[in-house]
């Protein structure tokens, strides 16, 4: 009872629930945004050493959450288990919860292949199937859950590769090996398959790392747009990203959240000196 | 890189501590060139603010190039929105300054209807006030920039004190309405810059803790 009570203190402290914010001079407040993922006191352990620690923060519906913070804080620990990757991980083991529209996602009447269905995942490196075809690769996510119809296939593979701004460049060679294409062509395109099964939730884990300007450009435009239909968590590295495709944004370190609030105020007042520290470059 | 910002940093500090002087001068010497009718030092008090209008173009320019390059965040990102708002309120007290030097020159040689004593005493007060905002500045001080403002209310009843005088003087001797106008002028450059000083002490209490405030 008496732990319940500190760590619900300290959530409210590091959490920033006063978001109040202006758009278009119309102002809008924290009551329209609804909450779609929520971990409680998510905690990772590998083996005996922690990936992250009692972590609880909201996610909020079509709203871009940005998870910041040095190498080995622990971000990746938290996406995955978000979708519920780690089950794949033999030392890793997950306490605590994650809900999605207020059900756990460890419950354990949940199908693990259904969640990761609803809850897609870009990765840092590509990860093209390589015996596949572009096009194949694309619509694989679909021919798993039984659609075969080829005109449909064909429709979604074209918004998918237009959407991760990659079809303009593959459209005469849709059925090459997805490997023969460039490190940078092969992230958009795993960006391609993720979308292509329309996932609620979208996670993405460094996906513009190894673009050109010009490619993180248009993914960046594509968060934008997507986040109309799709919630999306993102990690990045550059703090300028974070800072324009996000509405939220969570700082972590050594495994733990340090704070989470609205973007723009993280980025122009955070709370936390850690937080401030982290983000002029004064760490170390 | 952080090396970089706070190279970059430093050398807007100096910027800022040579422009505050230049104005803090201006203010001095307008005064005196008031009190001694020196045209001469009048002259030169205009002259040099254009100087003053060209370190705070120099010194914006520098803060746009630090945004588009090191894309500050957080309290650097604070430093240089307090900078600039900072220069812009020097140098409208440099316009006050010659705006003063202009008067000193249309009185010329002519008789002052009173013998100056509370409007270089308010000058005193400003260029103490501008001293004081930008050491808070330096020092991040939140306390300091706020006991300025206290200070501003000392010039404003200067101000009141000086204005109900030079009317009653007018009320007397019409003839002096011109003369005590002038005076009016200066006097009410000074009100202006300590309101000034107040601004600039709201940016500084923003670079420290990140609020906006209206009015201390
Ligand atoms: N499969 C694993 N087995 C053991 N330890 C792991 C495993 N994956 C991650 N870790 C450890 O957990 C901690 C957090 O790692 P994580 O990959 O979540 O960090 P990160 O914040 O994503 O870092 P980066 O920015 O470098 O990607 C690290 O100390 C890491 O070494
Ligand atoms: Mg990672």
């Amino acid at each position: 009872m008496m732990e319940n009570l500190t760590k619900e203190k300290s959530l409210t402290s590091i959490i920033d629930t006063s978001s109040e914010f202006q758009f278009n001079g119309v102002k809008s407040t924290a009551s329209d945004m609804k909450i779609r993922m929520e971990t409680k006191n998510l905690t990772v352990m590998y083996g005996k050493s922690t990936g992250i620690k009692d972590v609880s923060i909201p996610i909020y519906d079509n709203k871009v959450t940005a998870l910041i913070g040095p190498s080995g804080c622990g971000k990746t620990t938290f996406l995955r288990a978000l979708n519920r990757m780690h089950d794949m991980t033999r030392i890793a083991k997950v306490t605590g919860e994650v809900l999605l529209d207020n059900k756990n996602i460890y419950d354990e009447d949940v199908n693990p292949v259904i969640i990761r269905r609803k809850i897609g995942m870009v990765f840092q490196k590509p990860t093209p199937f390589p015996t596949m075809s572009i096009y194949d690769n694309v619509v694989a996510g679909l021919k798993l859950v039984g659609i075969r119809k080829k005109s449909l296939l064909q429709d979604v593979c074209e918004k998918a590769l237009t959407q991760a701004a990659l079809f303009d460049e593959v459209k005469d060679r849709l059925n090459d090996s997805g490997v023969s294409l460039s490190g940078g062509q092969q992230q958009r395109l795993s960006i391609a398959r993720a979308l292509a099964v329309e996932p609620e939730v979208l996670l993405m884990d460094e996906p513009t790392s190894s673009l050109d300007p010009q490619a993180t450009t248009r993914i960046e435009e594509l968060i934008h747009t997507l986040k109309n239909d799709v919630t999306i968590i993102i990690i990045t590295h550059n703090m300028q990203q974070a800072a324009r495709v996000s509405d939220k944004t969570a700082f972590f370190y050594v495994g733990d959240l340090v704070e989470m609030g609205d973007t723009r105020n993280i980025f122009t007042k955070p709370k936390e000196k850690k937080t401030e520290e982290y983000l002029t470059g004064r760490f170390g | 890189m952080r090396k970089a910002i706070d190279e970059f940093l430093k050398d807007l500090e100096n910027d800022l501590l040579k422009m505050s002087g230049m104005v803090t001068e201006a203010i001095q010497q307008s005064i005196t060139a008031l009190k001694e009718k020196d045209l001469e030092l009048a002259k030169e008090v205009r002259q040099n603010d254009q100087k003053i209008n060209d370190i705070r173009l120099n010194i914006e320019e520098k803060c746009i190039n630090i945004i588009a390059t090191q894309q500050p965040v957080a309290s650097d990102l604070r430093k240089i929105i307090a900078i600039l708002n900072i220069i812009t309120e020097l140098e409208r007290i440099g316009d006050y300054a010659s705006g003063t030097a202009k008067i000193t020159q249309k009185l010329g040689n002519g008789e002052l209807v009173k013998p100056l004593i509370d409007i270089p005493r308010m000058a005193e007060l400003a260029i103490d006030m501008v001293e004081r905002s930008i050491a808070a500045y330096a020092k991040e001080d939140e306390k300091a920039a706020r006991l300025i403002n206290s200070q501003d209310d000392d010039i404003d009843e200067l101000y009141h004190q000086v204005l109900r005088e030079l009317i009653s003087i007018m009320i007397e001797d019409p003839r002096t309405i011109t003369r005590a106008t002038y005076l009016i002028w200066v006097a009410h450059n000074l009100e202006r810059t300590g309101d000034r000083v107040t601004n600039i002490c709201e940016r500084i209490i923003y670079l420290i803790t990140g609020d906006m405030i209206e009015k201390l």
